[in-house]
């Protein structure tokens, strides 16, 4: 069996499936729970000066939702923790007591004065919590207020508090970052610079998850009023994965732990956010959707996956993927596949055909018969067919060898590797040197 | 119609080999993957979910139908085969419309429960496929016990106490293992010897050795079973078969269902097994329906199952009794045989039409018959074995016996329905038992 255990920025967990910093781990009950029901770790909700914050009163949660009503995208307008400082602080202390051998990490968000943190990191480091994750990233209601993702979308801010953090603790250092911004890479470089031990991301999306077409108001809607929220769960993973990716394959910040949030809902999502770099994950939307329990298929299905590819420890996972992470200009265009639909898997619905003679390339014929077929000779690749496609491996793509020509192109297909950068029709291609 | 049907007696090759290849073929064809996947997604992953307190194994069902969503169907049988080491057989012969799917919260809201039955065996079957054994052997502990009953309490018992490291002998009065797995459920729900392939497959943990032709009474006393091991599991089974008790029952043609069955199971060519071309069936429960509707795809021309109480008393399930329907057989209740009628050979059954407190309500009728199978309970074969509750063997707690060192599980131990699923757990909780007693 693998090993799961996970040491980040020298927090040790029995499992990198660590709760995000989010209503279930506001608590000791929840945490507790959580615990026994076999988490790894969590990052307690975040905490923030006295008097303590207050939520409204109304709906919390707006949502997107599948065929089946299942859940894809959920959106909450909650602050941080609404309890008394000092009730959190005795609570993480209790927890961590009992629980030693799991990650408590405690999210925190005060303004940002060097007093006010100053003053409060002494306090969440008497509880014995491993670390503190700085809250730069909720994009709803404390921005307002010039915290949260207020923060985070300022580069300077964000290495100023680190600095700050770094000064009067010495706590492991996560910095949470928004995703509402243009360029991740920027504030991850200011967390770094600052001296964070490591970021995590994402925090919520803004967003508006949807309209009540009878009071004409966003949901949720609090009195006929809706403001935006943070957008979260599977739905947000693309966004997440390749903003992870991002910074584990920028050269200036190599080995910048990071630590993956964003939709993670199954063992798969979490290998593929820790092959793209994540030394471990966080988890919310899955939890609120199907209860602390959910983590136990991420624990036998990570395990599983790493006993199947040999791996024994999950850092031989971590980043695996990364060398990988390429720029468009450095793909190969000399690689070349066509479509091929498989006959005796094809119930002819004719979804490929419809979507490539409407959208695309007009490269699948269709028979009097409803056959469906290929034409290679206009057949650029695109792949439409196979994700519009209802019966999984139905239509392939298969890879044409060196040596055949290109029906379409009428070119042979070479071996050699050549990208962009090198194109004739690239005007700023550079030229081999003659 | 073919004339082989109308041929009247007990007699083979109603039906060509093909003919009966297909009629016995797998009851519910195994789920391909994208089957399975679309059928796992049903799964609301219920909170203290009715599904798992309503297995009397505890399998974690939530639980492993997501690992099937998830892409890992093997992490999936481990959860099943943790609770339920027969979790293969089991998916296939479980009455899961009474149990697990029953109560499945798509049932109640939609009429229609996730799959549960056909999600367990795609899960196993995966995981078998593969030859692999999920679980390890814990280190020898010296400790030598005896099982008595290759059935699934005893495979059950036999397992787990292999697993914790003791050294098993089971003993069983048949050929083969396997208990009711190999000779007493329809062909249709065990089909490609699966059986005592999830036997070979169970004995890979290691540390059981298997007796075959050794029946407790005629090759065994308890006395020197309990002498020669730390602890003895009895899960012999009912190897009595309850009796008519009307004239005639000693008749040419009249048989007990549970021979029928497994004869049927062991027969090499179903062409050479003969049935009769009425026959009647008396009993409302599986080995009745098992019987009856074996004999109807055999080739028999008329097979009617008669039942002495309502339709709502069947304890063959409402799936089973349109199974039955389906396949051609008459379902006939509030009737209780009267006599047998026949010269040598059976001919006729007589029966009273009762009420509903099963006295006769003076009308009889008489059904045609060349072969009468009895299906209406099995009883225990009881000479040397611990006190008794009832007609089965008195237990507390998990299967201990009134015998100090004997416990006992299955079908002959008292509580508890006579399901492969609740022997299973009573094996398994007694292995547990026995282990902290032994270790304690």
């Amino acid at each position: 069996m693998a090993d799961l255990t996970t040491d980040f920025v020298g927090i040790k967990s029995p499992n990198p499936f660590w709760l995000a910093s989010a209503p279930p781990t506001d608590k000791e009950y929840n945490v507790r729970r959580a615990f026994e029901a076999g988490w790894g770790g969590v990052v307690w909700k975040t905490l923030g000066e006295d008097p303590p914050i207050v939520n409204v009163n109304g709906p919390r949660y707006g949502a997107i939702w599948g065929a089946d009503r299942r859940l894809l995208g959920l959106n909450n307008i909650e602050l941080i923790t609404d309890r008394p400082l000092e009730v959190n602080l005795r609570e993480i202390k209790a927890v961590k007591r009992d629980y030693p051998d799991r990650a408590v990490v405690v999210s925190l968000m005060v303004p940002c004065e060097e007093e006010a943190w100053k003053k409060i990191l002494p306090l969440v480091e008497e509880t014995g919590a491993d670390g503190v994750e700085l809250n730069f990233g909720c994009p709803h209601g404390m921005s307002e207020r010039g915290m949260g993702s207020a923060v985070g979308q300022v580069p300077e801010y964000i290495e100023m508090v680190t600095r700050w953090v770094k000064q009067y603790t010495r706590m492991p250092c996560i910095v949470k970052l928004t995703p509402n911004i243009t360029d991740v890479r920027k504030p991850a470089a200011a967390a770094h610079a600052g001296g964070a031990d490591a970021v995590s991301l994402i925090n919520t999306i803004n967003s508006i998850t949807g309209v009540d077409l009878d009071i004409f108001a966003p949901e949720p809607t609090i009195d006929g009023k809706g403001a935006h929220g943070g957008y979260c769960g599977p739905a947000v993973k693309p966004i997440a994965l390749n903003m992870v990716a991002e910074i584990a394959r920028s050269p200036e910040m190599r080995g910048l732990p990071i630590s993956g949030i964003g939709g993670v809902t199954t063992w798969k999502d979490a290998a593929e956010f820790m092959v793209l770099g994540a030394g471990n994950v966080q988890v919310c939307t899955a939890a609120m959707t199907y209860g602390f329990k959910v983590v136990q298929e991420m624990i036998s299905g990570l395990s599983q996956f790493m006993d199947e590819k040999g791996l024994t420890d999950t850092s031989e996972l971590i980043g695996r993927a990364v060398p990988n992470i390429s720029d468009w200009q450095h793909l190969n265009l000399n690689y070349v596949t066509k479509a091929e639909i498989d006959q005796d898997l094809c119930i002819s619905c004719g979804r490929c055909y419809a979507a490539c003679e409407d959208t695309s390339h007009q490269a699948i014929a269709m028979s009097d018969d409803r056959v469906f077929t290929v034409k290679d000779e206009e057949c650029v690749a695109c792949n439409l067919c196979v994700v519009v496609c209802p019966v999984e491996d139905c239509i392939t793509m298969v890879e044409m060898q060196p040596g055949q020509t290109d029906p379409r192109t009428e070119r042979e297909v070479v071996k050699e590797y050549a990208n962009w950068t090198t194109h004739p029709n690239n005007p700023g291609a550079v030229k081999a040197a003659e | 119609m073919d004339p082989k049907m109308l041929t009247e007696g007990i007699v083979a090759g109603r039906r060509e080999a093909g003919q009966l290849a297909d009629a016995f073929e797998d009851l519910h064809p195994p789920l391909s993957e994208h089957e399975a996947l679309v059928a796992a997604d049903r799964c609301y992953f219920c909170h203290d979910a009715p599904c798992t307190v309503a297995c009397p194994t505890d399998i974690d069902i939530p639980l492993f139908i997501r690992q099937i969503a998830t892409g890992t169907p093997e992490a999936a049988a481990r959860t099943i085969l943790s609770q339920n080491i027969l979790g293969g057989m089991c998916a296939r012969v479980c009455p899961t419309e009474t149990l697990c799917e029953e109560v499945c919260v798509r049932e109640t809201a939609e009429g229609k429960p996730v799959v549960i039955g056909q999600l367990q065996r795609f899960a196993t079957d995966t995981l078998m496929a593969a030859d692999e054994h999920p679980f390890e052997r814990a280190p020898s502990t010296g400790k030598r016990i005896a099982v008595v009953g290759a059935g699934p309490a005893g495979l059950a018992c036999a397992h787990r106490l292999a697993m914790k490291g003791h050294d098993v002998v089971v003993y069983d009065a048949r050929p083969k293992a396997g208990g009711l797995n190999e000779y007493g459920i329809a062909a249709y729900k065990t089909v490609d010897g699966f059986a005592q392939a999830e036997v070979n497959w169970l004995m890979k943990i290691g540390g059981i050795t298997l007796q075959n032709g050794k029946a407790l009474g005629a090759d065994l006393r308890l006395d020197d079973l309990k002498a020669e091991h730390d602890a003895v599991f009895l899960g012999v089974g009912l190897g009595g078969v309850n009796a008519l008790g009307v004239p005639g029952d000693d008749k040419d043609g009249v048989r007990d269902a549970v021979d029928f069955i497994a004869e049927l199971r062991q027969v090499p060519d179903l062409t050479a097994l003969p049935v009769g071309r009425d026959v009647v069936v008396i009993g409302g429960g599986m080995t009745a329906v098992d019987a009856a509707v074996q004999a109807k795809l055999l080739g028999a021309l008329n097979v009617t199952m008669v039942y002495r109480r309502g339709k709502d008393r069947l304890s063959a399930s409402e799936f089973e009794q349109d199974l039955a329907a389906s396949r051609g057989v008459r379902i006939i209740t509030n009737a209780q045989p009267v006599a047998v009628h026949g010269n040598g050979a059976v001919r006729e059954v007589e029966f009273a039409f009762t009420d509903d407190d099963l006295k006769p309500t003076g009308q009889n009728f008489r059904l045609p018959a060349d072969q009468l199978f009895r299906a209406i309970g099995q009883t225990l074969v009881a000479d040397g074995l611990p006190d008794l509750d009832g007609r089965k063997i008195a237990v507390t707690g998990a299967g201990r016996t009134s015998v100090s060192g004997v416990w006992a599980g299955g079908d002959c131990a008292a509580g508890g329905d006579d399901l492969t699923v609740t022997a299973v757990a009573e094996g398994r909780d007694a292995a547990e038992d026995i282990h902290a007693r032994l270790m304690g």
